[in-house]
């Protein structure tokens, strides 16, 4: 496959003083970063616009390789030419969500009334306010028309607040592995990974940096993150009852299987590229998203106007199928344009990350169609 | 349980028909109906129509519909096979079970609700109708004539439940749900006074002006309310 080489991140500060972002809280903030990366070429008409949005940890590094990095971005056999989102037709916007860690301003960036890093002291943040953030961005290229907002996940969340904050802009949707509320469970699921960051005394009330890393309460987080990504067929065909380094069960409380080990690896390398607090505030704005609060579902999307590919996946737990379908259903409900499908596999709520053939044979004519139809 | 009857459904579409399910295309590249009833449904179907397609298959119809009559169509589906052909085609298409889910759709929504082999799969058939008659102005229902002359003279001389060329199935492994006669649809429409705008009798390759309820084995409705 075509990769688009080397890459870079880009950076622009937006809502300078007298003109913060006024978040969903209520509370001002400003000015902020946004720590950005662009695929392709936008047209004369500006008319190929396609927004990319990240999961929980994830960086506007979506595809492309960044210069000595190992591994290319986080959508790299998605986003490149003649791909899915093929950078041949399209001109494709990756930003990093606000709050985050990854170059976008967010609780580990420097207070400028301070001049030290946040911390708590940052506001918190919803999914709203990073769709709200993300359309300023838009502003500074001069873009009028999206041709299509599209993520998994987290990012899939942001797809769809964009099409009811912006549906004058914004021609289309594909949503995949989301829904339209958090749900008790995976609130539940956040709360224990928040605990186990607040827990460790190296985190100190948020007020870490330059001193010490919150490692054990991130590297649970993490472990518990990736337990939420897979399915229980997938880890079972992955690592089965297989053990690490030794022939026989070790009686003590040394790693015995496989699974342990990774999960331990995982939340070990996760500690040196995230930051706790964005965590924390990451995990809270999904936990805080739900576009039936004020209305009902179908109310919801009473103001999009876009066309909608909903992408769903069997072994996903995390956000399973049947949310999607209600997701689905409201759309309908609105006369709007919307295609479904739930795709069988093993992977789990990581399918979007993996299952690139079904998605790409499946987003490919979708958004040719949309191009053409416009 | 629905996904296997929706298995069987694209059998049935295979076997009934005993035609290729695919459209062709021609030297011109317009797309031209590889199955005598797709051709029927066309000629129903209005120019710039909105169209609900339920059970759509892998949208050849649907295909045909925009190529032909530049119509806007949307279809129900309840296999992923299936979809995924749909959305390979650029169609819109919803995975999901007509049975349920026609209520998420206004009144009049669609000009046309087409049911083409797929009520007698349905568990609700009068429900899904009246239904597609709430939601499109007009509907066109395609069914297979279970009383078509073959099968009679099997039940009559076999003294067993017939198995022909276009109802290929045992009892044991028959997609079908409902076994009705053109004549029992008629019926039907008359108890829930609904208006037959049209009846065509068809074969594989023909219409059957003559005793169409002895001699067709699909019978193509055009429908309202």
């Amino acid at each position: 496959m075509n990769s688009l080489g080397t890459v870079q991140t880009q950076s622009v500060t937006l809502f300078h003083p007298p003109n913060p972002l006024v978040l969903k809280s209520g509370m001002k903030l400003g000015p902020i970063d946004i720590a950005y990366e662009t695929y392709g070429k936008l047209n004369a008409e500006k008319s190929n616009v396609i927004l990319i949005f990240h999961t929980l940890t994830s960086d506007a590094n979506a595809a492309g390789l960044h210069k000595g990095a190992k591994n290319p971005g986080w959508w790299d056999d998605m986003i490149g030419p003649g791909k899915a989102f093929d950078t041949n037709e399209y001109f494709i916007i990756s930003s990093n969500v606000l709050g985050s860690c990854k170059g976008t301003t967010g609780p580990a960036s420097i207070n400028p009334a301070m001049n030290k890093p946040y911390g708590l002291s940052f506001p918190f943040v919803t999914i709203d306010d990073m769709v709200r953030a993300q359309k300023l961005l838009l502003d500074h290229f001069g873009i009028k028309k999206v041709l299509c907002a599209a993520g998994g996940s987290m990012g899939g969340l942001q797809a769809l607040l964009w099409a009811t904050l912006y549906p004058d802009i914004v021609e289309s949707v594909i949503a995949i592995a989301c829904n339209t509320r958090h749900t008790a469970q995976q609130i539940a699921l956040h709360e224990v990974s928040r605990q186990a960051i607040m827990a460790d005394p190296d985190w100190n009330a948020g007020d870490y940096y330059g001193v010490s890393i919150p490692a054990r309460g991130m590297a649970v987080a993490r472990m518990i993150g990736h337990i939420t990504y897979m399915s229980e067929k997938s880890m079972d065909e992955k690592f089965g009852r297989k053990l690490i380094g030794k022939e026989k069960l070790g009686f003590d409380f040394t790693h015995d299987f496989e699974v342990e080990s990774y999960l331990k690896y995982r939340g070990d390398s996760f500690v040196s590229r995230f930051d706790a607090n964005s965590y924390i505030y990451l995990s809270k704005a999904l936990d805080y998203f739900d576009m039936a609060a004020e209305t009902s579902l179908v109310q919801a999307f009473a103001s999009a106007k876009a066309k909608f590919l909903v992408i769903a996946f069997s072994s996903d737990w995390l956000y399973p199928a049947y949310q999607s379908r209600e997701m689905v259903r409201a759309i309908r409900a609105n006369d709007l344009d919307v295609s479904f499908i739930e795709i069988q596999n093993n992977y789990g709520h990581d399918s979007f990350l993996v299952e690139v053939e079904g998605q790409s044979q499946v987003i490919k004519p979708f958004l040719k169609k949309v191009y053409e139809d416009r | 349980m629905s996904l296997r009857r929706a298995q069987r459904r694209s059998n049935l579409l295979r076997d009934c028909f005993a035609l290729k399910s695919r459209a062709r295309n021609d030297t011109k590249g317009i797309m031209t109906p590889t199955r005598f009833d797709h051709t029927i449904i066309i000629d129903l179907v209005e120019p710039q129509s909105k169209v609900l397609d339920l059970g759509c298959g892998d949208g050849t119809l649907m295909s045909l519909l925009i190529d032909k009559k530049q119509c806007r169509v949307t279809g129900l589906e309840i296999n992923e096979k299936a979809v995924f052909e749909c959305l390979k085609k650029g169609l819109t298409v919803s995975q999901a079970d007509f049975d349920t889910s026609l209520a998420d759709f206004s009144d009049g929504r669609f000009d046309y609700v087409i049911l083409n082999e797929s009520l007698q799969q349905v568990l609700h058939p009068k429900n899904v109708i009246l239904e597609a008659l709430r939601v499109g102005k007009k509907a066109i229902i395609g069914i297979p004539n279970f009383c078509h002359m073959q099968a009679r003279l099997q039940i009559f001389f076999g003294g067993k439940v017939p198995v022909t060329s276009k109802l290929p199935y045992q009892w044991y492994d028959t997609p079908n749900l409902r076994f009705l006669a053109l004549k029992d649809f008629h019926r039907f429409c008359k108890d829930n006074r609904i208006k037959i705008l049209k009846e065509v009798g068809i074969t594989e390759s023909s219409v059957v002006g003559f005793r169409p309820n002895l001699f067709a084995n699909i019978g193509v409705y055009l429908l309202s309310k």
